[in-house]
């Protein structure tokens, strides 16, 4: 009896078929987890947002062509063939969604989380933003407007948040581990709603 | 096409399940697939994304549901290799088999009998293009979107069918997933993001004070 599901048993048999043919080799997997897990994730979004907090001439840049501005990092991972940052205002909250599928900017965020993924918030975020907002504790006002950006084609969305008040004596460092990759989806604000 | 992957809107979900200590994989099978992934590009079974998230439409509605991304992302993988025959059912079934796999596990792949020959992008890695037509449309145009669904793949969500709303973005030319996921060439098109208003979409019953941006290509749009 084996322990595994059968998505796990059905990627197993496949994988090996694919092994066999000599098309990939058994190492790949281990890469691919290497990748995903050290290189390729939030922490490189952190980075572009703690620079825009600091550096208003890279924050204009970043949101007049978000391609152009993140070249300079050098991040790896696809996914990001034009990049659109969207900035959150006392007035305006971003949010970030694929209802077709789940496109997401993989360079600067990693792979999505199983929520970004699954039913319930696709079918959801773009009927009742605020509603799921509330749920994931994000409570805005009727005055701030709510824009969910459903991304349908090859343009990637990312949301650059706000500033928390109390950081002004962080520096880029201490501000990008303060930046969450749920903040830069949209469903996290980094200020208190107080 | 009308799948259940379209799902801008639909009710009856739940709340949004949330693992605050998720892993970036939750099992090695899920890194598995991505290796499949890169095996079904070096073979030439899957050629485009528009053809493998296609692959994903077609794959088993309750799979769809049930078998999580990384199964979706299999069924789809496992249509396009036995599509393109780098690989059998029957080699799979057996493999599956050998390792204690049943055959009442519901399978998400549904390889179609006569595939679609689908091309490699002319231009490896991008779907961006030029274009020397003009745009149709410029920022601060409104629009109206085509009303009716189409067969195959499409990036106009239903929710979005018939819906007027605003230009707020232009993003030059792309190849165009309608015709790129079934062979039927590039055809590359301007690309505009829209908004709407909360109201426009879902009516008397919308939240107050919200818009849903979609990107769309020029010819979903009136």
């Amino acid at each position: 009896m084996s322990e595994l599901s059968p998505q796990a048993l059905r990627a197993e048999a496949i994988e090996s078929l694919l092994i066999e043919k000599g098309l990939i080799t058994p190492e790949l997997v281990d890469d691919v987890i290497a990748r995903y897990n050290e290189r390729v994730g939030p922490m490189n979004g952190a980075r572009v947002v703690a620079r825009a907090w600091t550096d208003p001439d890279f924050k204009s840049r970043l949101l007049e062509d978000g391609t152009a501005a993140i070249e300079e990092f050098e991040f790896e991972g696809g996914q990001v063939e034009k990049l659109v940052v969207v900035e959150n205002k006392p007035d305006i909250h971003n949010v970030v969604v694929c209802t077709l599928c789940s496109c997401y900017p993989w360079a600067v965020l990693g792979l999505p989380p199983r929520w970004y993924k699954d039913p319930a918030y696709r079918s959801r975020i773009v009927r009742e933003p605020r509603q799921v907002l509330r749920e994931f504790g994000v409570v805005l006002d009727e005055n701030v407007a709510v824009r969910v950006w459903d991304s349908s084609a090859e343009v990637r969305y990312m949301v650059l948040p706000q500033r928390p008040d109390d950081t002004g004596s962080h520096d880029r460092e201490a501000l990008a581990k303060i930046v969450t990759r749920d903040s830069m989806i949209g469903v996290e604000r980094l200020l208190s709603d107080a | 096409m009308d799948g259940i992957h379209d799902l801008g809107g639909k009710q009856g979900y739940g709340r949004v399940e949330r693992d605050v200590n998720e892993l970036v994989f939750h099992d090695r099978w899920e890194a598995r697939v991505f290796a499949i992934r890169m095996g079904a590009v070096t073979s030439g079974a899957l050629a485009n994304t528009d053809q493998f998230r296609h692959a994903i439409e077609r794959i088993d509605p309750g799979a769809y549901l049930t078998h999580g991304y990384y199964g979706r992302w299999l069924g789809g993988i496992e249509s396009l290799l036995v599509e393109s025959g780098a690989l059998t059912a029957g080699a799979i079934d057996e493999a599956f088999r050998e390792r204690g796999g049943k055959s009442e596990n519901l399978v998400a792949a549904r390889p179609s009998a006569e595939p679609d020959t689908v091309d490699r992008p002319k231009v490896p890695g991008t779907s961006k293009r030029r274009l020397k037509r003009q745009p149709k449309f410029a920022t601060g145009d409104i629009i109206t979107t085509l009303p009716d669904g189409v067969l195959g793949h499409t990036r106009l969500p239903a929710y979005a069918r018939g819906k007027k709303g605003k230009i707020v973005l232009f993003h030059g030319a792309w190849v165009f997933p309608d015709t790129n996921a079934h062979g039927r060439g590039e055809n590359p098109q301007h690309l505009y993001t829209v908004s709407f208003k909360g109201k426009e979409l879902w009516g008397a019953d919308a939240e107050a004070n919200i818009f849903v941006t979609i990107d769309l290509f020029e010819s979903y749009l009136l």
